[in-house]
């Protein structure tokens, strides 16, 4: 067996040095990751991947880390990729995630990896897709991505996970400002973090007449809605009755997010959210909905794939001498850039006729 | 198109001793050098060192300690790595040693030795030079 195989076979059976090794394949784009993960690909497709996002500081983290504990007490094992951006001058990037990790570290059961965003600028790693194919082929029943939410990264996340937790948290300045446009089209569940702290009912209560505003309009289009109650959590953490916007979504067929309120720093009011989880996919599943979502992810895959074997393709047929021949007269303003793509890709099909 | 090898280095902070301004300002200078350097915090024994290190598959551990518990968190930190097959990631160490501390630490396996005040540029060169060394 070679060694790309070998890993393969390795990450199959758990071993998480084996995964280790092949996350940092995959983010280091090294030819072996293709095959390893061309091996694995039948094995995936089992784990629930919840992406997490949401504003600097508002407690993903300490959240997924708390999510991660409830889901373990259930059995569960858990995989959590915490992505964060590389500086695009130095390349560098401070990975401070795993400081509130820490509790699981003697966990077999819980398995987390801090990515930068390396190539990508603003938005996930472009390895992101191919980590979390690895952590669900390694055995993963649940994996969270952990994102800061901020223009690509909020669609790229939304295309890579079945289901988006959107987190807040009062005193971040203007709560309604908080909860940009598109935030709002992604989420599956809200979480209103640091409910401890005062503003986390007038932000929750500003989410609920967004989404109620959304939902009138959305009756109009297509004359039918559901009711949405903001979920309370009462003195002992528990929540309510009311508050179970979960299953009252699930009920109607059509998915409501339910905003939940939580004290993830005191493991807080993290079951409604876990349950909230489970109720999504099941509506998923129910409405046939996770299977569309797959092809989507499939052809967003296919796509992006494509695209980057096609540059690697032209490039290489070009060679080094040619590209850069080319740049520097575009940089002169000979030739416009179109037209050095045409260039290249004509190279590109020259060098295609000469293998024939 | 395949990507220069990123270095990747953990920070760590054993012991109990409860400040970490200088392991943050070698976190910082890392980054800034072009690294990934994961930072895991205060407090973490040695257990927990090695296992978020294994599972970032880092090319490096940087420790950095003030309490004067190194000759007991060290070894250990050492010996774990040994057990999981995994001493081939650098381990260097920043914090206050007496001075007939630092050959113990450098046996141990330790390939560098930063006193308080190091220059950061050269625990990134240090680190860059030692990883280019083992290909
Ligand atoms: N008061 C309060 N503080 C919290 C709560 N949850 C988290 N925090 C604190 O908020 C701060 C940020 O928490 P993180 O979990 O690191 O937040 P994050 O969203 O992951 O942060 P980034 O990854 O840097 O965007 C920490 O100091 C936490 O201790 C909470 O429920 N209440
Ligand atoms: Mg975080």
């Amino acid at each position: 067996m070679n060694d790309a195989l070998d890993l393969a076979a390795r990450v199959a059976s758990g071993d998480r040095r084996a995964l280790a090794r092949l996350l940092t394949w995959i983010e280091s784009e090294r030819p072996g990751a293709r095959e390893a993960l061309a091996a694995l690909y039948p094995r995936t497709g089992r784990a629930h991947i919840v992406g997490v996002t949401g504003a600097p500081g508002t407690g993903k983290s300490t959240l997924v880390s708390a999510l991660a504990a409830a889901a373990r007490a259930r059995g569960r094992s858990v995989g959590i990729l915490s992505v964060d951006p590389s500086s695009p001058f130095t390349g560098g990037a401070l990975l401070g995630d795993r400081i509130r990790m820490m509790d699981h570290i003697a966990d077999r059961g819980v398995f987390m990896r801090s990515m930068a965003s390396r190539g990508s600028v603003g938005g996930l790693a472009v390895a992101t897709g191919d980590a979390i194919r690895a952590l669900d082929a390694a055995g993963c029943d649940l994996v969270f991505v952990e994102t800061v939410g901020a223009g690509q990264a909020e669609i790229d996340i939304a295309r890579a996970a079945q289901t988006v937790i959107v987190v807040e948290a009062p005193g971040l300045g203007d709560e309604i400002q908080a909860f940009k446009a598109g935030i709002l089209e992604i989420a599956d569940v809200f979480v209103i973090n640091k409910a401890d702290r005062e503003g986390a009912e007038r932000a929750a209560n500003a989410l609920k007449a967004m989404l109620d505003l959304g939902n009138t309009m959305k009756q109009r289009r297509v004359g039918r809605g559901a009711d949405l109650s903001a979920a309370t959590l009462d003195a002992s953490g528990h929540h309510a009755p009311g508050g179970t916007g979960a299953h009252a979504a699930v009920a109607s067929g059509e998915w409501r997010p339910p905003i939940l309120k939580t004290v993830a720093a005191e493991k807080r009011g993290i079951e409604a959210v876990l349950e909230a989880l489970e109720a999504h996919r099941t509506h998923l599943v129910e409405s046939g909905e996770i299977v569309l979502r797959e092809r989507e992810r499939a052809a967003d895959d296919v796509q992006r794939s494509l695209g980057r074997a096609l540059i690697r393709r032209a490039l290489e047929a070009a060679g080094p001498a040619r590209v850069e021949a080319l740049i520097d007269a575009v940089a002169a303003r000979r030739i416009d850039p179109r037209a050095a793509v045409d260039a290249l890709l004509d190279a590109r099909l020259d060098a295609g006729q000469e293998g024939e | 198109m395949t990507q220069q090898p990123k270095i990747r280095v953990l920070i760590a902070k054993p012991g109990l001793d409860g400040h970490d301004r200088g392991a943050k300002v070698v976190a910082r200078a890392l980054r800034d050098s072009g690294m990934e350097v994961i930072y895991t915090g205060l407090r973490q024994t040695p257990e927990m060192i090695v296992e978020a290190a294994l599972q970032e598959d880092v090319d490096a551990i940087g420790l950095s300690i003030l309490s004067n518990a190194h000759m007991a968190l060290f070894p250990r930190v050492v010996e774990l790595l040994g057990a999981e097959g995994r001493r081939d990631i650098l381990l260097f160490a920043g914090g206050i040693f007496p001075d007939e501390d630092v050959p113990e630490i450098k046996k141990l396996g330790f390939r560098g030795v930063f006193g308080p005040g190091s220059d950061t540029r050269e625990i990134a060169d240090f680190i860059r030079a030692e990883i280019a060394a083992r290909g």
